[in-house]
């Protein structure tokens, strides 16, 4: 078997075939290093244990290696055999199958699939001879061994076979090997025995298309097996088909050795602690594991092919020193380790396995209803949608659209009609239909306290009202999650005290004499406004003499002027708020105002507590399709008035029956009427296809400075740890590619013995190799992605290629997510340099600190955005990550990520050693990321009162209607901010409503509508509608149209629009409400900080000039204004900082049995900052904690761990756990700080004197810098523009 | 009708064309004539174009991919027409008429200066496009080009007859 394994030339992937280059190559991953030669210890491991799971036949342990060998040397049958791990009894009939194969077969082109390889990774790919003489030997020492390794059962393969494809695939096949991967080869093999062909038709389903013929590799690659059924299948022959594989590589071209160079000269000792052991054990003659012996005689047969991926003793004889073995090795041990895999198949055991998982994940935080549905509700939910959907389909209509169908959905008829491929597997059986009902898994206080987010203590089950019980009781087993960290403190207490007490519904227990219909009705809204003298937000301050005008406790947003009932009704201000709180009648009055008139949106923020409704009919009206909410007014009990277009409705019948108090005729009492955000599971007349499946796609580049960055560990770490939390269901689905000059796509079939990667390196007409193949599901390939992940790392080590083609790696992402949708993550590293898209460098360093022309802000071509079009119509969204150390024009990159509503993160500079920060950073945003709600073929319609209209929108998203956005993906940390304005004079009403409706795929696979209901005051007075600013909303909302104004004109008119925004709406309140003289700068209490914020505006890296800012990080800092909600974005505008030396227990927060401190705000200007103090700034994405220089030892080492200031170091990240008060104090509050938001900050601690201090004062934005005014300054800039 | 006749009242351009006439008397003539003529056409198509726009922004609000796809081949062909008879113009030294169409050739010079970054031809932007601002601006602009061309329609219909008949 030597020569033959050793004949070949080294492994390269090779050639291309036609026009098109399609290389598969293995690479040095465990699978292939199985191919190639020895197999690594670890990797039979798997391998012997996946086999007896499936109850394949196994080869007998007692096969006497020699005669293997001799198998090997002539034919190929013992390939099968070093598959098959022994220990069963049944080797010797395999043994003799495949024998009588062999006679036949070499040769001949007949199609072989080979099954038994299912999980292997060594599957028949391998056709080293040796490996053959190993297997009996591993079986036989320790079979016990190999099925404690098991993973657990394998999932049944549910493909159907279509033989025909394999025909195809098998003639092709011979040519096609290219590469020097003996895989490949092996698959042939496979091909040419026909006796096997037949055995394994069934085998074959994987769902091949037929039509995949002429991608001989991707039909080749595909061959590997699904077999669970799969008998006594010897193997092909291999010996004969890797001849012709090794041969292959000779006469093609061989264009592309970055594999096999790759693999070879891998240097890198791997992280894993497995490789070592493996040595060892190779070193032994009797390895426990077997492997050993595999490994050695692959070797010495195997020879140079055998070298890219194998074992380090005799690799190093080979004069290749092949590390990557060790790699590759560990890999599979790790995955050993792993539980079993759970199959896939039941969806009522996925969910409740998936419930088992949320709670403890404290960073998902999602509703628990939302997450952790009762699976039997859910199932009865889906298969009366999907029969719904079956009957629209089978009626003589066409189109699957009912004829009901939402206006969302009519608007999205065109684009999706046609496009979904339906899968029969999605759905589950009917479990008859379902009944009317309500679910209320939660009834928080919708008390419009700034503070929601209370602790969601688990609330016992009630007897619920609904009409069954045991359905109803489920959720919350399964929904509550257990204590979350409250973030929020004021209302921690007081709800968690309520909460046991008061079963679910308390929230509407508080309300028992809710006002009934007519007190809803608009002549009654809030008027007290006038009656009132002055309220405290009108109170005129005196600007310039007003030393501390920044509150010591955090700024709350204002709370609608309305009556009592209304205001515990509204909206909670962190999903929906208003820049004025009191709605001007008219567009004149808004203009003598000089405030921007929008709304700040946070749809799909993590909810703690959410009621979720199921009912057969959502009650909308019928014109304006508004959903019916708590601000509607009902004229009597069987009918209601639109509070959006006042048309009166009927009540639906079902609607008058209240399932929580099981009563009839009380249509106000209804959920939907008691809360102001609530989620609806649509029914099918939501949908233009069946919900989509979770499908997560990863295209990361793996060029030299990619590789360098070193950004693939930590993220294929980071994946390998949270594939199990992703969120989806059964049908979730992955792929992954990679890119530098060429594309990489990884085919990962299940049944495959290792993943296997196929090149196309014709990047002006990229193309799927294998389409089918390339996204597989999570569950049932996991094995496979594990190998992948674990390899992937080190694939690329010694790559020299500079280039990167993110442009075709992007067009080929499309063409892979378009069938479905879903979610892209791209990982770039910098410009790219080849094929469509490509960009060159704009940015001249010496403009960095310009206080002219900053240019280059908008894209320098509308490739990415055009490519962002094209998915956001496919219900597919990229999301960006930039890690670049130079300038990489992310303003061009950054439209794929907006115009798909995909998200942005940059990490510049990064490094995963140079940078440690930044690489922790990226590790804890990944598993953010990763982990996350997510919903999908989203759309979001947002309505308001008739006669205010919606004039721009801001955020990631494509505008799709006057008022519809599209969102291919939503997440729970994008915002969304809107500009309204008064079309029509609002005299006749006193209250205005605003409705955002998102409607979504969740991740489960249901479709929902999430509703929330804003409303507000209509006030006729200026003097009220200065009462009502909230001022965070207005400067979030004039940064947005800053950035804008930015791209579309240039940054010094934005600056000056922001300066103006000021002057006017100051001179605007100076000159018609406040009586004061001119002379003094005077501002109402609710504005007092507009100008403070407008001043961190212009200081903010967006918008300043004459500081040296990277084009790149200002261009970034604009993404988030645009895409961040509005509680991050002013941490950003303007942080936090806190004196943390003096921490104490005086008004302090418990959450979760901790005590958080709660220090008093500074402002931000060094004058607070005492040489004997440390402070800590909370900017939002990093934290600075700054010590002076006199700084209290005590304070130094009890929390610092170092004894004085000297010693503390340069670079310090991370805050010691010391069992000191003040320790624990002083994390306790950065914990807290930190749960609060998504992406986790990092913390920088910085001394004073330190050369990173400039990046802590640079925040102190009420200080002069030499480019900016200081905060009196600038206060003295407005007063003199508005005495002009 | 009254400026049916050569003594009516003179129109404004008199002057250039009596200057044009003066020169060559026998051609000038015919090719001012001619230029009307083409003008007349052109515009009528220009006025097609503009209805077209104003259409296609109505209907923006159902799809801004498709009507931006629709509109955007459009616009050169609309502004090289514009530019096309304005040189006609120049040529036949018809000062007025290439004086009244000054204006509207400068707006679409601007146009097209300030246009998005675009790899094919056109000006609107379909992810811009539905900004209540953008949106306005393009409606306005779209009647205001119906307007002038409806105009100029009559007046090169009239310049055509004056040229023809005081010939």
């Amino acid at each position: 078997g030597g020569p033959q394994g050793g004949s070949g030339a080294p492994p390269r992937p090779a050639p291309v075939r036609g026009r098109k280059g399609v290389r598969a190559g293995a690479w040095a991953g465990p699978g292939v290093g199985a191919g190639a030669g020895p197999a690594p210890p670890s990797s039979i491991e798997c391998h012997g244990v996946s086999l007896a799971h499936s109850d394949l036949n196994l080869l007998g342990s007692s096969n006497p290696p020699a005669s293997a060998s001799q198998v090997a040397g002539t034919t190929g049958p013992a390939q099968n055999q070093m598959q098959v791990p022994s220990g069963y009894g049944l080797h010797h009939q395999n043994y003799i199958a495949p024998s009588g194969h062999y006679s036949q077969g070499p040769g001949k082109m007949t199609s072989l699939p080979l099954d038994t390889q299912r999980e292997d990774y060594y599957s028949g790919l391998y056709t080293v001879p040796t490996q053959n003489v190993v297997t009996p030997s591993t079986a036989h020492q320790q079979p016990g061994a190999q099925q404690m390794y098991g993973r657990g059962p394998p999932a049944p393969h549910i493909a159907g076979s279509t033989p025909g494809s394999f025909q195809g695939a098998a003639s092709s096949a011979s040519h096609l090997h290219m590469s020097a991967s003996q895989p490949h080869s092996s698959f042939v093999n496979h091909y040419n025995s026909p006796a096997m062909y037949s055995a394994n038709s069934s085998v074959a389903s994987q769902g091949f298309p037929s039509t995949c013929g002429h991608y001989t590799m991707s039909t080749v690659s595909n061959t590997a097996y699904p077999s669970v059924s799969y008998p006594s299948l010897p193997a092909g022959d291999p010996y004969g088909q890797m001849f012709t594989s090794q041969n292959a590589p000779t006469v093609r071209p061989v264009t592309d050795n970055s594999f096999s160079g790759q693999n070879t000269a891998i240097s890198h000792p791997s992280p894993l602690p497995p490789p070592p052991s493996q040595q060892h054990h190779q070193q032994q003659s009797l390895s426990e594991y077997s492997t050993l012996s595999w490994s050695a005689a692959g070797l010495l047969s195997a020879q140079d092919n055998l070298v890219r991926n194998h074992t380090g003793s005799l690799a190093a004889a080979n004069n290749n020193p092949a590390n990557t073995v060790a790699d590759s090795l560990s890999c599979p041990v790790m995955q050993n380790v792993l539980p079993p895999k759970s199959s896939p198949v039941a969806p009522t055991v996925l969910s409740s396995a998936s419930s088992a998982r949320m709670p403890p994940t404290a960073n998902q935080p999602v509703e628990p209803v939302a997450s952790v549905t009762q699976p039997s509700e859910l199932l009865q939910q889906k298969g009366m949608q999907y029969g719904d959907y079956v009957n629209n389909q089978a009626s003589s209509a066409p189109t699957p659209l009912s004829s009901t169908s939402d206006d969302e959905e009519e608007e999205e008829e065109d684009e999706e009609a046609g496009c979904f491929s339906q899968c029969p597997n999605t759905y589950d059986p009917l479990e008859g239909g379902s009944l009317p009902q309500v679910l209320l898994f939660s009834a928080s206080s919708p008390a419009p306290d700034p503070t929601p987010e209370s602790d969601p203590a688990p609330a016992p089950a009630p007897a619920p009202a609904a009409p069954q019980p045991s359905k109803l009781a489920k959720p919350f087993g399964y929904g509550y999650p257990t204590l979350q960290p409250g973030y929020q403190n004021a209302a921690a207490p007081l709800n968690a005290g309520l909460q046991p007490g008061n079963p679910v519904y308390s929230g509407f227990q508080q309300y028992p004499q809710y006002p009934g219909m007519n007190q809803l009705s608009s002549s009654l809204g809030g008027l007290s406004l006038q009656s009132s003298p002055q309220p405290e937000s009108l109170r005129p301050v005196n600007l310039t003499q007003e030393r501390n005008i920044l509150p010591t406790t955090p700024v709350w947003a204002p709370v609608p002027n309305l009556n009592l009932e209304l205001k515990k009704l509204n909206c909670s201000p962190d999903s929906f708020r208003c820049t004025l709180t009191n709605i001007p009648q008219t567009q004149a009055l808004l203009n003598k105002a000089k405030l921007p008139l929008g709304l700040l949106l946070h749809p799909f923020r993590d909810l703690t507590q959410l009621p979720v409704i199921t009912s057969n009919t959502i009650v909308r009206c019928r014109s304006c399709r508004t959903y019916i909410n708590p601000f509607v007014s009902f004229i009597d009990q069987r009918r209601w008035k639109c509070n959006l277009c006042y048309r009166v409705n009927d009540v639906p019948e079902e609607f008058m029956y209240n399932p929580l108090t099981r009563s009839y005729g009380e249509p106000h009492k209804r959920p939907e009427v008691q809360n102001s955000t609530v989620e609806f599971i649509a029914s099918s007349d939501y949908m233009l296809r069946p919900p989509q499946p979770a499908v997560y796609l990863f295209v990361l580049d793996v060029s030299h400075n990619a590789v360098e960055a070193g950004y693939l560990t930590i993220l294929c770490h980071s994946l390998l740890e949270n594939l199990d939390k992703l969120p989806g269901d059964s049908r979730t689905r992955i792929g992954f590619m990679t890119f530098d000059s060429t594309i990489h796509f990884y085919n990962l079939q299940e049944g495959l013995s290792q993943p296997q990667m196929l090149i196309v390196s014709d990047i002006d007409d990229v193309f799927l190799p294998t389409p089918d193949s390339l996204l597989v599901n999570l569950y049932e390939s996991k094995e496979l992605i594990k190998d992948l992940l674990n390899a992937l790392p080190n694939m690329f080590t010694n790559t020299r290629e500079t280039h990167s083609a993110l442009g075709p790696a992007l067009q080929a992402a499309f063409k892979l997510m378009s069938p479905t949708g879903g979610r892209v993550s791209v990982f770039q590293t910098q410009l790219p340099s080849l094929g469509a898209g490509l960009l060159q460098s704009r940015e001249d360093p010496n403009q960095r600190s310009s206080t002219k022309v900053v240019q280059h802000l908008g894209p320098a071509t509308d490739f990415y955005k055009k490519l962002a079009l094209d998915c956001s119509g496919q219900q597919t969204a990229v999301d960006l990550f930039l890690l670049s150390s130079q300038y990489s024009d992310l303003a061009s990159l950054a439209c794929m990520s907006k115009y798909s509503a995909g998200c942005i993160y940059y990490y510049p500079s990064f490094h995963y050693t140079h940078n440690p920060s930044q690489a922790e950073k990226l590790q804890k945003d990944l598993k953010r990321y990763l982990t996350r709600k997510i919903g999908f073929e989203a759309v979001m319609r947002i309505r308001c009162t008739k006669g205010l209209s919606m004039h721009t929108f801001h955020g990631n998203f494509f505008v799709r209607s006057t008022d519809l956005l599209s969102l291919a993906n939503i997440n729970p940390d994008a915002g969304f901010a809107v500009q309204l304005s008064i079309e029509e004079s609002l005299t006749d009403t006193s209250l205005v409503c605003f409705q955002t409706a998102l409607l979504y795929t969740s991740s489960k696979g249901e479709r929902r509508i999430r509703v929330h209901t804003l409303c507000s005051p209509v006030v006729s007075s200026l003097a009220d509608v200065y009462a009502g600013v909230d001022v965070q909303a207005a400067i979030c909302l004039l940064a947005n149209m800053a950035v804008d104004r930015s791209v579309s004109s240039s940054l010094s008119d934005a600056r000056d629009a922001l300066v103006n925004a000021v002057v006017d709406s100051l001179s605007a309140y100076g000159s018609t409400v406040s009586n004061l003289q001119h002379s003094a700068l005077v501002a109402p209490s609710s504005l007092k900080l507009f100008p403070l914020y407008v001043l961190a505006l212009l200081k903010q890296k967006a918008f300043r000039t004459g500081t040296s800012t990277r084009l790149d990080d200002r261009v970034y800092a604009m993404c988030q204004i645009k895409s961040q909600p509005l509680v991050h974005l002013m941490k950003m505008i303007h942080p936090n900082l806190y004196r943390i030396d003096r921490l104490t227990d005086e008004g302090a927060v418990h959450v979760n049995d901790r005590v958080v401190p709660q220090p008093p705000l500074q402002k931000l200007s060094a004058e607070k900052l005492t040489r004997e103090g440390a402070f800590l700034m909370d900017c939002g994405s990093v934290f600075y904690i700054w010590i002076g220089k006199g700084c209290d030892n005590n304070f130094i080492e009890d929390v610092l761990g170092y004894p004085n200031f000297a010693s503390i170091p340069q670079k310090m990240t991370h805050l010691p756990e010391l069992d000191t008060l003040s320790s624990e104090r002083a994390r306790s509050f950065i914990t807290w700080l930190r749960d609060s938001r998504p992406l986790s900050p990092v913390l920088h601690v910085v001394k004073d004197e330190s050369p990173a201090k400039t990046e802590f004062f640079q925040h102190l934005i009420e200080d002069r810098t030499e480019a900016a005014f200081s905060y009196y300054e600038f206060l003295l800039h407005v007063q003199q523009q508005i005495c002009k | 009708i009254e400026w049916f006749y050569p003594e009516g009242p003179a129109p404004p351009f008199s002057a250039g064309t009596g200057a044009a006439a003066c020169s060559s008397p026998a051609t000038a003539f015919t090719f001012a004539a001619f230029c009307y003529m083409l003008a007349l056409l052109l515009t009528a198509a220009l006025i097609f174009f503009a209805i077209w726009h104003i259409i296609a922004f109505d209907e923006l609000r159902l799809n801004p991919i498709a009507q931006c796809n629709t509109l955007n081949p459009l616009v050169l062909p609309e502004y090289l027409i514009h530019a096309f008879f304005c040189v006609v113009f120049l040529c036949a030294a018809e000062w007025l008429t290439l004086g009244l169409n000054m204006p509207l050739l400068a707006g679409h010079i601007w146009r097209c200066m300030s246009r998005p970054v675009m790899s094919g031809p056109g000006l609107y932007d379909p992810t811009t496009i539905m900004n209540a601002d953008i949106l306005a601006y393009c409606q306005k602009e779209g009647w205001c080009k119906l307007a002038f061309y409806l105009l100029a329609f009559f007046y090169y219909l009239y310049g055509m007859i004056y040229v023809l008949v005081s010939s």
